[in-house]
């Protein structure tokens, strides 16, 4: 298990080098000049280029990697040239809404989506069967600012029940949440659906009803065990994609977390922060993946890590 | 040396004057709160580095400079400065401080802070987009460059005075030091602060920061130290960031929040300005804004005047004032019309596309020809941008659209590789109301270098040498002469077309019955977009 433990952060250490690597280089092919931003419409030439010195973007480009990576190493991700302020400050900032939302997002998805999932399977070619797929694609396939602002009208504008906007309490945290949940339960349901009808076929579970075990106790226990290690390694992922933020979310329900961050720094090429983010996102893409996978035989004893 | 007398006092009856013509004098008390919501957040308070339009308005009024313009107007008026001489040559202004202003922490105001904080704006480790505006004052070139530490030209005599010289009158001057780039800062909170001031601003303006939530929200609280007396009338302003502007309007429906910082959504529009429930909430006012389609000069087929004007012929304006719903006006001069030297007269090119036809097949192309041209991709620009497509293919024009993020088509104009430009979304706002403001880096010779933002590339060595014989005309005396002259050169800029000026934003703003004062404070030509001072809450006992 150790073992296994530093070899796999021995894999994540090469992966976030190579994620560095590529979102240094990226910035190179943006075809617009950070510089000619900072400075201004009316700065002389002479000018543009005393920035253009002072942020070290006139040296070599491995240079200039170099640099970036040696203050990386020292935990400093840069100044934002927009704000001035520490990009670690600005995302540290956005993290705990963007924390909260990704646990609210991911409760949503397995309370909708495991359920429906495994109603479907076990129904599989009947009706419910067929509602419940038809709820899911509707689901995955409604852009998310069509379910926000749906949900905001009717239960925050019409009904009252919630807050039309803002962080801070358990109830601002429920409709982006939700919102987010409807759509991935729907890609959990699919998930659950496909993956609990394969296990449902396997000898073993034909074995387990052969013994009279009732259908609920196959199903929820003997099956489901099997069938939902495909899901927790998506619950891996999405730790990863909600901690690079949910733009469309965050903006339709006013919420401070790093999509808007992100959004915005891309809009004025704000390119520290926008390494700063993609960055962040990336360890939490790899720290998921590491999680799910020492997950996994928790719940299936076959599985060893080695 | 001459008086140019403008004292304090007479400052301030001219203010009383514009509330005292407001309906609503007798309910205006200090006190209460308002709460104004924006999409974005706030990027910094720093007044050396702040330049967009949401933060303009918040950082003068945590700020000040030496002058300041009359609310609702764009008439200057004295303001950390009590007073002002202007030498007869031009070349020295001598300001007197007012006493008694107090910085947020507490400190006294003295001169030095005035040359420290416009040194600061100027000095290259600084990296303040205004470092250009200081061009006229003496040692500027010296300290630009990073030589000097500081201006040659800002002297301190003693604590109240403080006299700078330049190196050639300029007739913008008082614009300059009214600024946001110009504004005092204290250098110990500076040196406290470093880079991050522009989150802890320290300034003597009518309100102090008191809260910033990253993403969230920010707080002004009253500075009741301020040194007007009475103002300003609101205790508290909360700037919600991050909200969605249907969101916001929502919420100011139900009275949640009071002010809608950025426009009324697209969507809404018409319905909310037929609303009678709305009557008295929205008010309009024009912007020192022009929208306009740069002709890239120096490439053909628009390096021929011809062309240029055909061009300006073939574009359908009202069509595009439909398109944003009605809030603009047709321009026919790269100036608005509430900038001085505005000409009322001039009549423009008209629309008129069998003309733009005529003039195309004289220029040599019968046939017309193909093109690009470049636009924002944000909502409505690429709408405006094929509204443009077919009047240019009425005449024969086959423009191909590229429609692409803001920074890479200001890198494309700023390269010259757009030979159209639609300015939508990018287009100037005035820095100060003057109109030579409009010329030197859009139209002049200046700015048509690479990574300039002439994208037109347009340089007439002629009209550049006018704009600086304009500008040398510093004298009281002059001032009409100056804005004929200006005038003049916007007439020859046209008659050369390197520009189809298209619109005039007409700003609307949105606000609860609760909020008064006047229209004009909601569109501000100067507080861009609602001079926060001036506002009051009704309901306060």
């Amino acid at each position: 298990m150790l073992r296994y433990l530093a070899h796999r952060l021995a894999a994540s250490a090469l992966i976030l080098i190579g994620v560095s690597v590529i979102t240094f280089g990226l910035t190179f092919l943006i075809p617009a000049d950070p510089v000619r931003m900072i400075a201004g419409r009316s700065a002389s030439p002479q000018a543009v280029e005393n920035i253009r010195h002072q942020l070290g973007l006139d040296k070599p480009i491995p240079v200039q990697y170099l640099n970036y990576v040696g203050k990386l190493a020292r935990g400093d991700l840069g100044r934002s040239y927009v704000q001035k302020a520490e990009v670690s400050v600005l995302i540290k900032s956005r993290l705990p809404a963007t924390l909260l939302l990704m646990a609210g997002a991911i409760f949503f998805e397995i309370l909708l989506g495991l359920p429906a999932g495994i109603l479907a399977a076990t129904r599989r070619g009947r009706l419910l069967d067929r509602g419940v797929m038809i709820f899911s694609f509707a689901g995955v396939s409604t852009p998310h600012f069509v379910v926000g602002l749906l949900l905001l009208y009717v239960f925050a504008n019409l009904l009252g029940w919630f807050p039309l906007s803002g962080f801070g309490t358990l109830s601002h945290l429920i409709l982006p949440a939700l919102t987010l949940g409807i759509a991935g339960g729907g890609w959990y349901s699919r998930m659950m659906r496909s993956s609990m009808v394969e296990v449902l076929g396997q000898d073993y579970i034909r074995t387990a009803r052969a013994k009279g075990l009732s259908g609920r106790r196959v199903v929820l226990v003997h099956a489901l065990r099997n069938a939902i290690l495909p899901v927790i390694a998506m619950v891996g992922l999405d730790i990863g994609i909600f901690m690079s933020g949910a733009v469309v979310v965050e903006s339709v329900f006013g919420w401070p977390g790093i999509g808007q961050l992100a959004w915005l720094a891309i809009q004025r090429i704000d390119i520290p922060i926008i390494m700063g983010v993609t960055l962040v996102a990336a360890v939490a893409i790899v720290i998921g993946n590491l999680l799910a996978d020492l997950t996994v035989p928790l719940i299936d004893p076959r599985i060893r890590l080695r | 040396m001459k008086m140019n007398a403008l004292k304090g006092a007479v400052g301030a009856l001219g203010f009383a004057f514009v509330l005292t013509s407001a309906g609503d004098v007798a309910a205006q008390k200090q006190g209460g709160a308002m709460t104004v919501t924006y999409k974005d957040d706030i990027s910094t308070f720093d007044p050396a580095i702040g330049y967009d339009w949401q933060n303009w308005s918040m950082i003068k009024s945590l700020f000040d400079g030496l002058m300041d313009y009359k609310p609702g107007t764009t008439e200057l008026i004295p303001d950390l400065a009590e007073s002002y001489t202007i030498s007869e040559d031009g070349l020295v202004y001598n300001f007197k401080l007012r006493k008694g202003v107090k910085f947020h922490n507490g400190r006294d105001l003295v001169a030095g802070d005035i040359k420290y904080s416009i040194e600061r704006s100027v000095n290259p480790e600084t990296q303040s987009p205004g470092q250009g505006f200081f061009w006229q004052i003496k040692g500027f070139d010296e300290m630009a460059s990073g030589g000097a530490q500081e201006l040659s030209g800002i002297t301190t005599p003693d604590d109240h005075t403080v006299v700078i010289e330049l190196s050639q009158p300029d007739a913008t001057f008082l614009q300059i030091v009214a600024i946001n780039f110009a504004f005092a800062v204290p250098r110990e909170e500076i040196e406290r602060y470093g880079q991050d001031f522009g989150r802890n601003p320290v300034g003597t303006g009518a309100y102090k920061m008191t809260e910033w939530s990253l993403g969230q929200r920010v707080v002004f609280e009253r500075n009741t130290d301020y040194f007007r007396e009475g103002s300003p009338y609101l205790d508290k302003i909360v700037f919600e960031v991050g909200q969605d502007p249907s969101v916001a309007l929502l919420r100011l429906k139900r009275g949640e929040v009071d002010v809608l910082g950025d426009p009324i959504p697209s969507a809404n529009f018409l319905e909310e300005l037929n609303d009678p429930a709305n009557k008295g909430m929205i008010v309009e006012g024009g912007l020192l804004h022009t929208g306009y389609i740069t002709l890239n000069t120096t490439e053909p087929p628009f390096d021929n005047k011809l062309v240029r004007q055909a061009v300006n012929m073939a574009i359908n304006k009202e069509r595009i004032v439909r398109i944003v719903n009605g809030r603009g006006v047709v321009a026919n001069q790269p100036l608005p019309p509430a900038m001085p030297a505005y000409d009322t007269a001039f009549e423009g090119y008209p629309y008129d596309p069998a003309k733009a036809k005529e003039l195309l097949a004289e220029a040599g192309f019968p046939n017309g020809f193909e093109t690009e041209l470049y636009t924002m991709n944000t909502d409505p620009n690429p709408r405006i941008a094929q509204s443009f497509q077919q009047d240019l293919a009425a005449v024969g024009i086959k423009a191909e659209i590229k429609s692409l993020a803001q920074a890479t088509v200001i890198d494309a104009g700023g390269q010259g590789t757009a030979p159209m430009l639609w300015s939508g979304g990018m287009a100037w706002i005035a820095d100060y109301p003057d109109p030579s403001n409009f010329y030197g880096p859009i139209l002049g010779c200046g700015g048509a270098v690479p990574g300039g933002w002439n994208w037109a590339k347009y340089c007439n060595e002629e009209i550049d040498a006018l704009a600086a014989k304009a500008d040398g005309m510093a004298g009281a005396d002059q001032v009409d002469a100056r804005i004929e002259m200006w005038r003049q050169i916007y007439n020859k800029i046209m008659d050369d077309a390197p520009w189809v000026p298209v619109f005039n934003e007409v700003r609307f703003a949105m606000h609860t019955a609760r909020i008064g004062g006047e229209d004009i404070f909601f569109t501000d030509p100067i507080h861009i977009p609602v001079h926060y001072e001036y506002v009051h809450a009704k309901d306060v006992e």
